[in-house]
């Protein structure tokens, strides 16, 4: 049977669409080890070879990589969210109560959502923090630094953004707070310093172009929705992709 | 000779590279490497592997027993009290009480992204790189964590201290009983032109004073003290950092002097206060 089954391993990793898609065997060689990296579109992010104390978990406290994963957590729900979401003042509150009540595995994928979510700032804060406390900043790494100051940035904006989209009392009015703060932008918001001079008015700020209105209202949902779902992870993986490949071409920081 | 019988490819006169040595080995480097190194795979990719393992059975763990909030369908005719961001802007909105919105809402993140973009340029200290250190880089490392600690505190006082009206409740207090209206606040200005008996204008001379004193000083005795620190910045370095420092720093004082003295402003220019 074990001699059945050897030949039939044997002609399957043989043929040529098994050795087209898998490049090297799997003996454990320093060689087999090296192509797994290699020749692994996600593996080879990471060099072949690392420093073993940078690895090590109570150097790099696993925060960055972890941030990369509640990213990928949060897009794989929230694509799932937005099969069942519309993004319309009349219906969105009850799409979100069919996702809590009605649809299969809904709220299990709402709430891994928002807790990813509230993680991921938390462990993007916690990454900086290592990332300053080791001086991991300093030359040649200062432009990755500032690539990751705009990735924050991006994080707290896209975990905002969605905070509209359930459509309830806490959305609207925590919205609401936040883009007071807008009007208040000194030269483009009305009630900012230099706003009134500058020929500022509600209905032509920076909260208006923010909005889509004077209030949170339809066009602020739809805004929002867009923002929270398509043009801000974009630019999240564009930054990624560079914060990633800095990191490659500068070396990892870590003990000498 | 003997040594033709190792020259295994021969050397080529027009080839500036060639063949050095054949040697035993499992691995491209063989002798041991300068850094000391090891392979990704499996080693890194372990931990990577066992922490995602971790991190995603966390959260779905957690999502069983944590229900994401879902309150009453959004309304314009009820407002509630107090209206709150979400938890990782209320250090910002906490803020609001001490500034003007202008100030808390749009100038001070701005400055504080600008000022963690600014790091890399101003702390020139090449030590610590790569380690954990507080003696090598004793003002860098104070400095940041002195922000996140007012950071984390600001938050944790909008998280669970404030209550009805923006007012402090502490935890065992009744949340539903609004408090009393507190004592009216003064301007600066004007409590220096009441108390001292001079005209506004002396009164508001002095307020501005202050504050161009607080930075003048905050930039002189620094450089005085540390002379070294100042010639290793040079003086842009030094501004901008001191500056941002001031600025930080800044925050806390004028926090102090509201709840202390109940002043509400210390500088009022016609086209904004602070």
């Amino acid at each position: 049977m074990s001699k059945l089954m050897n030949r039939i391993s044997n002609w399957v990793t043989s043929t040529p669409f098994w050795k087209a898609v898998f490049r090297h065997g799997y003996e454990d060689t320093a060689r087999n080890r090296s192509l797994t990296t290699f020749s692994n579109v996600l593996y080879h992010l990471h060099p072949v070879k690392t420093r073993r104390e940078s690895i090590k978990i109570r150097y790099t406290w696993c925060m960055g990589g972890t941030s990369l994963l509640l990213f990928v957590i949060l897009t794989v729900t929230g694509v799932l969210l937005m099969f069942y979401y519309v993004p319309d003042t009349r219906r969105a509150y009850q799409d979100i109560k069919d996702i809590m009540t009605v649809v299969s595995f809904g709220s299990t994928f709402r709430n891994v959502h928002r807790l990813a979510a509230h993680g991921m700032v938390f462990t993007v804060w916690v990454h900086m923090t290592r990332v300053f406390l080791t001086g991991a900043y300093k030359p040649p790494r200062e432009f990755n630094w500032i690539v990751g100051v705009l990735l924050l940035v991006l994080t707290l904006l896209l975990s905002w953004t969605g905070y509209l989209l359930p459509w309830d009392q806490l959305a609207l009015w925590a919205i609401t707070v936040g883009t007071k703060m807008a009007a208040a932008t000194p030269f483009f918001g009305v009630e900012g310093p230099f706003g009134a001079e500058l020929g500022m008015r509600p209905d032509n700020d920076v909260k208006f172009m923010l909005l889509g209105g004077t209030e949170v209202g339809q066009n602020a949902l739809l805004r929002f929705y867009v923002l929270h779902c398509v043009v801000l992870p974009l630019f999240v993986v564009v930054f990624l992709a560079v914060h990633f490949w800095r990191v490659r071409k500068d070396g990892f920081s870590g003990p000498l | 000779m003997p040594e033709k019988s190792f020259e295994v490819f021969p050397r080529s006169p027009k080839k500036t590279y060639g063949l050095m040595e054949l040697v035993k080995g499992t691995a491209p480097g063989v002798e041991k490497e300068p850094e000391d190194t090891t392979f990704t795979w499996p080693n890194l990719f372990y931990n990577e592997f066992l922490m995602a393992l971790a991190v995603t059975a966390l959260l779905l763990f957690l999502s069983l027993y944590v229900q994401a909030p879902l309150e009453e369908e959004a309304s314009r005719d009820t407002t509630p009290n107090p209206m709150k961001a979400p938890w990782y802007f209320l250090g910002l909105q906490e803020l609001l009480v001490f500034f003007d919105p202008w100030i808390a809402g749009v100038a001070l993140p701005v400055l504080i992204m600008i000022g963690l973009m600014l790091i890399p340029f101003l702390d020139i200290n090449p030590k610590g790189r790569g380690s954990y250190t507080f003696s090598e880089r004793k003002f860098a490392v104070t400095n940041y964590s002195f922000g996140m600690a007012l950071w984390v505190v600001l938050i944790i006082i909008g998280v669970w201290f404030r209550g009805l009206d923006w007012n402090w409740y502490w935890l065992w207090e009744n949340g539903h009983v609004h408090k009393p209206v507190a004592a009216g606040l003064g301007d600066l200005p004007v409590m220096f032109s009441r108390n001292l008996g001079i005209s506004d204008f002396a009164g508001k001379a002095i307020s501005d004073l202050l504050m161009l004193a607080y930075f003048a000083i905050g930039l002189i005795i620094p450089a005085w003290f540390f002379k070294g620190f100042f010639k290793r910045l040079g003086v842009v370095r030094y501004i901008t950092t001191m500056v941002l420092f001031l600025i930080m720093v800044g925050i806390p004082i004028k926090i102090a002097l509201r709840l202390v003295f109940s002043i509400k402003y210390a500088i009022i220019t016609p086209w904004f206060k602070i």
